[in-house]
């Protein structure tokens, strides 16, 4: 089986958000980046499919052109190609977004034939939108679950899991689908030195795509208020043991 | 006028729902509220929706309304859009409401901003939205007719309106298709759960990357299981393989609001206090004096957490336990 599966490069946040002077981007030149990461378990979930069904996984992202460092690392952890929809490193709107990964699509089904599985992560972890999944499976005319906890495949069907209060929701739904998931589905594999050697080696493609304009249009960012507490040191070291318990009693959980 | 899409269980509306119709009166301004419940017990759930300011109650049925289907709730979205052409459709920033406006955007080629704290302005709205799990906020104008949008869960109370008389009922039947219904709930599994559950617990015992290990949970285990409450962990925990990800509290993992949050050598990250900034009090116990946590904990304890966990749960022994 065919497998695609679009990822987001996303910044290591650490401990406090800092934003650009513009108010319109996190300041990340000290931080690193990473595949956010229910995406992250969609690519080691697609790796797990493909292992046990056969079939090959591609990774695509859109995003700045260094977001080829995170399909470099899909890659490692066993993804077989990547496609990279370049941008300028501004923002695209969910909608802008989604235009771009459907003529990808197309032209991966012009060139070598359909995807019987198109994995998103349920939400960007920046962002946050929760829709481009959606949007791209309505275009196609496919079926979508979202939030998936638990996927497999049987003759020709997606068993697909949510979890809810008291336990788990199925669905069965035919392929070609489209599915979103989310952390915790698996535990993504670390790739080994050999995988990441291999990676650097596997195929990845590069186009630019044209931004069309934003319909929910991001202003400005804002970190909210609430950051920058100052704890009450109770102590220092086992010490403080008996304070801990005062402020337990307080509270009324002791 | 507004459409709220309002969530039901048997009988009785989700308190999100109640925040999302809260947030929809500010949006109406004066105009009136509508509300759209799907499916059975739709009806027992809208009368009370009067004291929340809601002038009519919309409720979709059907012999195919049974189990939830996005695709079926999304046309019984649009149904109503197209018949009421409200300004706009609200739900609650919940895996459903945000599934199904994300439905109904798509196939309105509309824009759809998720997990809003405030509206205001008409066309666009000006809309401020949760980014990182809530650890940055995001201004935005939303470009959308009918403007689609959810609620961020707990950012808005849910507040009683003058009421006057029950909201008017009107039931109607979507017109459904196949391709509406060929993704629906199809089984239900039950699992048992033991102990006290993460998101319900009072007291949260969580350890991050200084507890060291697997093992290394153990004393916090015994702390949990002294104070009744439940063992979280950080992101860095379960990417480790240290606890499963059921632990894991955190943007992608679980959110807690207990009394209180006791955090043992977690760093403190956005990721994670997405999770924990519900709790009533934070405890840090921490080496780090100067840890990003300290910015959002009410009490802070420096030291080794394998000297100081012990010594607290021997002192709460010593004192004739909890």
């Amino acid at each position: 089986m065919r497998i695609l599966v679009c990822v987001k490069r996303v910044p290591l946040t650490g401990g406090r958000m800092v934003l650009t002077d513009d108010e319109r981007a996190l300041e990340t030149r000290h931080l690193g980046f990473t595949i956010s990461p229910h995406e992250e378990c969609g690519v080691e979930q697609a790796v797990r499919l493909v292992e046990q069904h056969g079939g090959d996984v591609t990774v695509l992202t859109l995003g700045p052109a260094e977001a080829e460092e995170q399909i470099r690392d899909s890659l490692a952890i066993g993804g077989d190609r990547g496609i990279v929809l370049a941008t300028g490193g501004e923002e695209w709107d969910p909608q802008a977004t989604t235009g771009a990964i459907l003529d990808a699509i197309e032209a991966e089904r012009a060139s070598g034939g359909a995807h019987d599985l198109i994995i998103f992560g349920n939400e960007s972890a920046d962002s946050g939108n929760y829709q481009v999944g959606i949007r791209v499976a309505r275009a196609l005319g496919l079926p979508v679950v979202t939030g998936l906890k638990g996927l497999s495949i049987e003759d020709g069907f997606a068993r697909c899991e949510q979890e809810v209060p008291g336990g788990r929701d199925v669905y069965r739904i035919p392929l070609p689908a489209v599915v979103s998931v989310l952390e915790g589905i698996n535990l993504p594999r670390y790739p080994s030195v050999p995988a990441k050697l291999r990676a650097r080696q596997k195929p990845v493609e590069t186009s630019t795509p044209e931004r069309p304009e934003a319909r929910l249009e991001m202003v400005r960012l804002r970190v909210p208020p609430g950051q920058g507490k100052q704890a009450e040191v109770l102590g220092n070291g086992p010490g403080a043991a008996p304070a801990v318990v005062d402020v337990m009693r307080e509270l009324g959980v002791a | 006028m507004v459409l709220v899409l309002v969530e039901h269980d048997g009988g009785e509306v989700d308190e999100l729902s109640l925040q999302a119709i809260t947030l929809a009166r500010e949006l109406a301004t004066g105009e009136p509220v509508s509300a759209l419940l799907v499916g059975a017990g739709g009806r027992e759930a809208a009368a009370p929706l009067t004291a929340h300011g809601v002038g009519t109650a919309h409720i979709a049925e059907g012999e195919r309304l049974t189990e939830y289907a996005p695709g079926a709730w999304a046309t019984s979205v649009i149904e109503l859009v197209d018949r009421l052409e409200p300004s706009a459709v609200v739900a609650a920033g919940t895996n459903r409401g945000n599934e199904v406006l994300g439905h109904v955007a798509a196939r309105m080629d509309q824009p759809f901003a998720a997990n809003c704290i405030q509206v205001t302005g008409e066309g666009p709205l000006e809309v401020t939205r949760m980014r990182w799990g809530g650890s940055l906020l995001e201004e935005a104008h939303l470009h959308g007719d009918p403007a689609l949008l959810s609620v961020a869960p707990h950012a808005v109370a849910a507040l009683a309106a003058d009421g006057a008389d029950a909201p008017a009922i009107e039931a109607f039947t979507p017109t459904l298709d196949d391709a509406d219904l060929l993704v629906q709930v199809a089984e239900h599994v039950s699992t048992e759960t033991s102990g006290v559950s993460l998101a319900e617990a009072k007291v949260v015992v969580s350890g991050g990357r200084g507890v060291g290990s697997a093992e290394g949970f153990g004393i916090l285990e015994e702390l949990a299981g002294l104070l009744g409450g439940a063992v979280g962990c950080s992101r860095v925990v379960t990417s480790s393989g240290w606890r499963p990800h059921t632990d894991q509290v955190g943007q992608t993992g679980t959110k807690v609001s207990p009394d209180l949050y006791i955090a043992c050598g977690i760093s403190g990250a956005t990721q994670h206090i997405a999770g924990c900034k519900g709790a009533k009090k934070i405890l840090a116990i921490n080496s780090d004096a100067e840890a990003p946590i300290m910015a959002s904990a009410d009490y802070a304890v420096i030291g080794d957490l394998t000297e100081i966990v012990p010594a607290v749960t021997a002192e709460l022994r010593k004192a004739g336990g909890p």
